[in-house]
């Protein structure tokens, strides 16, 4: 029933029986809608993977196929149609999903490298100490006594102000690296767009870990939050 | 097949409407009384044919029977859709219904009405089938194709449970769509083609947020949420169990057991909430059993107080909403209010308040009758699913998913594979292998919902993952592919990726009716067969002709004729002998008209006959020997001290 994403063997179109390249969503001879193609999500959008994107051009053409494909143009089209229209359509809408976001694009793209890069989907997972980046184990430790601290101040009702101002610092200073994370991560998509095979290579290693100190972090100022909030 | 209309319809929690696009504009479609709005009341007709099942009426007549009948009727039947034995038991402490009591554990829960049992879906239908038969009324043709809105935060079994009910009326179900988004299309058909804008819909009984972008023609929500169990019920709740408990403490009696005299309160309650949208005092005033009154003056301002936990509870959706939605209230264009709730000038004050409107100078959009504006922009939508109008070639709904799209993991923690505020339709592809040598089977268990735990969340389907080869542990790799379609229902698909076979895989809905089920309870088949379509028109108009007319011959012996004058009499009896004379023959438009005109000879009769009838179930004992078997089971929904209120 499904195409694995992989293949990309010439197929001929259901309608007009003309043979076409696997990678379209139109037949690009009679415009009938086709099975889901195979390929990346940036080849839905006609582009070859890369990190730095133009925002605004990617919606229009989000919004451009969506009239084309979305099932509410085939409400009364045959049954395959229909069923290709709504697979279709996933694919566009899971893939504008991964695009626009630029961590999850990130991920994505590092994945169709090959990279190995830890679920962010698994639930909700507390801070792993085990995998705290080193230059942050003295205070990653400190930060969390105080959280645990504060839970229980928090759970026998009591206020310890001095505790809540220094956690509030501490959320502030954990922010600012996330930030910085994030400022690093923009320099790579330059790095890999413009990078030959080599360079990419190297921007992807770094990039893994960027995303595995910006995983720590973003989890670490949550837990504060949280805590703070509570 | 047949390119028929395609209708709107807006399934409500209180009324129901059915709409079309006349030309460029989405109109209602009025029922045979004239009226827009179809209670979504359903009663079982106590004057069942000797030995045959007894009929259904639909809308304003089955609300005439609450307060006559009251175990023969049902209403806000959409709060049990799609709902399990344990959340309905607890709806149902808030209704006078009760479950039939053979329900075994897993099945579809069934609501006693009379002598009959009836699944929610059941009872969706015949309203429903009346909303249909409007249209074809309308139309002068069969209408087989529909639009039906729900609520954006309905999950999963909710929206199956109302597809199953639109098969069972006989409709082919083109689209579910969201009632906020369809109020976002009946605003955009003529406003500003660009901007952001907000949706908050406080029904009958469900509370939606929506936040959409609109560019070019394309509606595309950002976020949505909301609670599938607040709305206007519980305002009349909540009044009513204060009404209930100060007639208990100060006159010594306890109406509970009484359900007629608890329907005439619960309208009393109604009719004082909408007073207090306009008026700054509401009043209650009644004769109890005992030969008391209660009276009691409710301001405006103890009202607002009174329903502030209520409406404090849209807040918290609405901020989570903008903030899935990465927006500050400031970046809200405008907000569209829909469903009746909003004409509460305490509601229109919140939204100012968490919108910020005032501050820039704005306010909330109500140009479309709060009541109608989902229904029309149904209509909007069966246009665009119809296709070749010049009206709406241009729009276009981009809708999401209400709630995240989960799996049970190892210790009962869920991995969400699809995130709620994904547009659908939306895919998830994930991979299953065997923990065991030579196993052959593996358990899915798929929930809706937000929290961490699967038991916390919504269960929603349990698979098994069947015919799997034989292999190692570890070594099978089975593709299955969750996928949410533009309905908002979940498809599930398997496949085994190294031996090549597709897995067969058995879905059991955690809830639901199965394909066989739903088809048994299709009504009335001849209902979809176009050749009987006129002949099914000519027997609805006598059958019609025949109630009124029978209803109309008892009149005589009832008090209130003697209130009527000899003229209204006179006109009575004329539009009777017209009605009579023409039933006989072919015309079905004829016998229909006649029937309307004495409908209307009859209407200050009727209103006489209704205020009889409450006066007689608060005093009356006959009432209290019919509500015998109600128990207990109408409760307050919040314990609420009486003191409060003074």
């Amino acid at each position: 029933m499904f195409k694995t994403l992989d293949s990309a063997v010439p197929v001929a179109c259901w309608s007009c029986s003309i043979g076409h390249n696997d990678s379209t969503l139109f037949c690009p001879h009679c415009s009938k809608i086709q099975p889901p193609p195979g390929g990346d999500y940036f080849s839905v959008f006609g582009l070859k993977p890369r990190l730095e994107l133009d925002l605004s051009a990617l919606e229009q053409e989000f919004h451009r196929l969506s009239r084309k494909l979305h099932p509410d143009r085939f409400a009364r089209a045959l049954v395959n149609e229909k069923e290709w229209s709504l697979a279709d359509t996933a694919l566009l809408n899971d893939a504008y999903r991964t695009l626009k976001d630029p961590l999850r694009r990130t991920e994505y793209l590092l994945k169709l490298e090959g990279a190995e890069i830890g679920e962010e989907h698994s639930g909700k997972d507390r801070v792993d100490p085990s995998r705290v980046p080193a230059d942050l184990l003295e205070e990653v430790f400190d930060l969390n006594m105080q959280l645990e601290e504060m839970r229980m101040a928090r759970k026998i009702g009591d206020e310890d102000s001095a505790l809540e101002a220094s956690l509030a610092e501490a959320k502030e200073k954990f922010s600012g690296l996330l930030k910085a994370v994030d400022e690093d991560l923009r320099a790579e998509w330059r790095a890999w767009d413009e990078g030959n095979e080599l360079a990419r290579q190297a921007s992807q290693k770094r990039m893994v870990a960027l995303l595995d100190r910006r995983h720590y972090l973003s989890n670490l100022v949550r837990d504060v939050t949280e805590t703070l909030g509570a | 097949m047949a390119e028929g209309r395609v209708v709107g319809i807006d399934l409500g929690t209180t009324n129901s409407l059915v709409a079309y696009m006349q030309g460029d504009t989405p109109v209602v479609i009025p029922g045979v009384d004239g009226s827009n709005l179809v209670p979504s009341v359903v009663a079982l007709d106590p004057i069942a044919a000797a030995g045959g099942r007894p009929t259904v009426t639909v809308g304003n007549s089955a609300r005439k029977a609450l307060i006559e009948t009251p175990e023969r009727v049902i209403y806000s039947v959409k709060r049990l859709m799609g709902r399990g034995l344990g959340e309905i038991q607890e709806e149902l402490k808030l209704f006078p219904f009760h479950l039939a009591d053979d329900i075994e554990e897993g099945e579809v829960p069934r609501i006693r009405l009379g002598e009959l049992k009836f699944t929610p879906p059941e009872i969706s239908a015949y309203v429903l089938r009346q909303l249909k038969r409007n249209a074809e009324r309308f139309f002068g043709e069969p209408v087989t194709q529909a639009v039906i809105t729900v609520p954006a935060y309905f999950n999963d079994a909710q929206r199956q449970a109302t597809k199953d009910a639109g098969r069972m009326a006989g409709l082919d179900v083109l689209r579910l769509v969201n009632e906020p988004t369809a109020a976002a299309l009946a605003y955009g058909l003529d406003h500003a083609k660009v901007g952001t804008i907000a949706v908050y819909d406080l029904g009958g009984g469900t509370f939606d947020v929506s936040i959409l972008k609109l560019r070019d023609g394309i509606f595309e929500v950002q976020s949505t949420n909301g609670d599938t169990h607040l709305g206007g019920d519980d305002i009349d709740n909540l009044l009513l169990a204060i009404a209930l408990d100060e007639i208990h403490a100060e006159h010594g009696v306890d109406l509970r057991g009484n359900p007629g005299a608890v329907q005439v309160l619960r309208k009393a309650a109604i009719e004082a909430k909408i007073s207090l949208s306009t008026e700054s005092a509401a009043h209650f005033d009644m004769e109890l059993p005992n030969g008391d009154r209660y009276q009691r003056e409710i301001p405006r301002a103890v009202f607002e107080m009174l329903i502030e936990p209520v409406l404090e509870r849209t807040a918290g959706p609405c901020k989570q909403a903008l903030k899935d939605a990465g927006l500050t209230p400031e970046q809200i264009d405008e907000v569209v209010l829909v469903g009746g709730s909003t004409r509460i000038p305490a509601v229109r004050q919140l939204v100012d308040d968490l919108f910020h409107l005032k501050a820039r100078g704005k306010k909330p959009q109500i140009e479309l009758n709060p009541d109608e504006v989902v229904a029309l922009g149904a209509a909007v939508q069966a246009d665009i699913l119809a296709g070749a109008s010049k009206t709406t070639e241009e729009m276009l709904l981009l809708d999401v998913t209400p709630l995240s799209l989960g799996i049970e993991a190892l210790g009962g923690a869920v991995a969400r594979i699809i995130q709620r505020n994904s547009t659908i339709p939306a895919s998830a592809t994930e991979h299953f292998t065997t923990g065991v040598d030579g196993q052959t089977n593996v358990a899915i268990h798929v929930v809706q919902g937000e929290r961490e735990l699967a038991a916390d969340c919504r269960s929603l389907a349990r698979f098994d993952l069947k015919g799997i080869p034989p292999m190692s542990a570890g070594l099978p790799r089975i593709e299955v592919k969750f996928l949410i379609d533009a309905d908002g229902i979940l498809q599930v698909r398997a496949r085994e990726q190294r031996s090549g076979l597709a897995a067969e895989i058995e879905v059991k809905a955690t809830y639901g009716l199965t394909d066989e089920q739903v088809e048994s309870m299709i009504l009335d088949s001849f209902d979809h067969a176009e050749e009987d379509f006129a002949k099914r028109l000519l027997i609805e108009a006598r059958n019609e002709a025949e109630t009124i007319l029978a209803a109309v011959d008892r009149a005589p012996e009832s008090p209130a004729w003697r209130q009527l004058s000899p003229e209204e009499q006179a006109a009575i009896h004329a539009a009777r002998g017209r009605l009579a004379a023409i039933k006989q023959g072919e015309d079905a438009a004829a016998i229909r008209n006649a029937t309307l005109a004495l409908d209307q000879a009859t209407r200050r009769f009727a209103e006489l006959m209704m205020e009889a009838a409450v006066s007689t179930a608060i005093r009356g004992k006959t009432m209290d020997a019919a509500g015998n078997d109600m128990g207990d089971d109408v409760t307050a929904p919040h314990a609420m001290a009486p003191a409060e209120f003074k």
